[in-house]
């Protein structure tokens, strides 16, 4: 079964959500989750367009109280 | 109270100094007993590679002597840990000595990783050691004409270094009268030039202006040095003649085999500033997982608040304040005009454009740090 990281990166504005997802991409296995909590909106929208172009698979994107949570597995 | 310090980098040192200045008579009885291990016994400037590497810094205004840079009181120590041993309150250092504390903090710092890309080391410089530093600057000053390319790692320390060397190189090489024949290009991780979007917002116009190109979603994954070709994680690649090169980090390696972090990065609670599940164990500057800028300013003011929290754990019992994301970063936009960048968990930087008032403020702030590790500032 696929582990799952959760990435709090609420409240970044630099690196940013995505910078954070790029660098625990590199703590994940082939196949693992990671979660990406991200307070700016922005994130539905970046994060899925870079797991696009690098070729990892985007699993959802669920906005809870302000807060966007983006699933993403780790493909190669 | 015992109160140990691991790092004699920039947080360690504030941290330690300003503890020294709140708790100088409980110093002075003996009441508490203020520890610092570092691995040097001298402390360098970081932030002055960049300078180093354009030629605008020499190696010797990077250091000074880290016992010079502490307060009276403080029992300073070039003794790295080897050893963390949480459970126990203790650290092992590498004399062997074993360290014991009420308090921990650890600021041990973080490291570039060119070797994990493969190609990088070889095929390109780079300015975060000085030995690297020193060796891109002589290469800067000898090439002639061709391409450029900037090609970064993530996570990495300075997040606003991969502007700031596009656009100082660009100045170098028009001072040299050679930019006619040097093609400036810039690459970076995600969608747009710059993470912070206001800083983008104005940087990527600059770079129109300047004639500097660039790429965006561009991850670096390995450097061809015969063809002179950097690939991406995204499938791209691009030609250069010189390479520079911003190397992904990793937290220290005792963090690593001492198992405290993943990559070397301890998982600590952005306000609070302790390491996850250990109240007494407190973290700051590079070796974070948080979510923010790994740059000075931060390890600055998180020194701050946890200097005034433990002073107040000594006099109240209880800490007193909560660290609140503050960063201020300083943004070079050539050899003589600069903005700023300052945020914090809540409030996105605005960026200004840039004068040369903030230049020179840079330039003096590279003299005055000094003061500021010696809490003086």
């Amino acid at each position: 079964m696929a582990n799952r990281k959760t990435v709090d990166a609420r409240g970044s504005f630099c690196p940013g959500p995505l910078m954070e997802l790029i660098a625990a991409m590199k703590m994940v296995e082939v196949g693992d989750e990671i979660e990406v909590l991200s307070s700016d909106k922005g994130s539905a929208s970046e994060i899925p367009q870079w797991l696009s172009k690098a070729k990892h698979e985007h699993l959802g994107t669920e906005e809870k109280s302000g807060v966007w949570h983006v699933l993403a597995r780790r493909t190669h | 109270m015992r109160i140990l310090i691991v790092g004699g980098g920039m947080g360690g040192t504030i941290l330690a100094n300003n503890l020294a200045r709140r708790l100088t008579a409980e110093l002075r009885s003996g009441k508490v007993r203020l520890t610092m291990l570092s691995a040097s016994e001298r402390h360098m400037y970081q932030p002055g590679l960049l300078y180093l590497a354009i030629g605008r810094m020499t190696p010797d205004e990077l250091y000074r002597d880290q016992a010079s840079l502490l307060e009276p009181g403080i029992d300073f120590h070039v003794d790295p840990a080897e050893e963390f041993r949480l459970d126990k309150n203790q650290v092992k250092a590498k004399s062997g000595k074993v360290y014991d504390y009420d308090v921990l903090a650890i600021a041990t710092g973080a490291r570039p990783t060119p070797e994990e890309i493969p190609g990088l080391a070889e095929n390109s410089e780079q300015f975060y050691t000085e030995e690297t530093a020193i060796k891109m600057f002589r290469r800067l000053r000898e090439f002639q004409g061709g391409k450029v390319v900037v090609a970064m790692g993530v996570p990495h320390k300075c997040p606003m270094a991969p502007l700031e060397i596009i656009f100082m190189m660009h100045d170098y090489f028009k001072d040299r009268g050679i930019l006619d024949k040097v093609k400036l290009h810039y690459t970076y991780p995600i969608g747009r030039v710059h993470t912070l979007e206001n800083v983008a917002k104005w940087a990527a116009p600059e770079m129109d202006r300047l004639g500097i190109s660039y790429e965006t979603m561009f991850n670096l994954k390995e450097v061809d040095g015969a063809k002179k070709i950097v690939k991406s994680e995204e499938g791209s690649e691009t030609d250069y003649d010189l390479l520079i090169s911003i190397p992904a980090h990793r937290g220290m390696e005792v963090i690593e085999k001492n198992g405290l972090g993943q990559r070397g990065w301890i998982p600590t609670h952005r306000h609070k500033l302790n390491m996850e599940g250990r109240e007494n164990v407190f973290v700051l500057g590079d070796t974070t997982n948080l979510p923010i800028s790994k740059a000075g300013s931060t390890a600055h003011f998180e020194a701050e608040v946890i200097g005034e929290n433990i002073a107040a754990l000594v006099k109240l019992g209880a800490p007193v304040r909560e660290y609140d994301g503050k960063v201020f970063c300083f943004i070079e936009a050539g050899k003589d005009r600069a903005t700023y960048a300052m945020f914090d968990y809540q409030n996105p930087p605005q960026p200004r454009a840039p004068t040369r008032a903030v230049h020179w403020f840079k330039v003096a702030y590279n003299r005055l740090y000094w003061a500021s590790a010696r809490g003086l500032l």
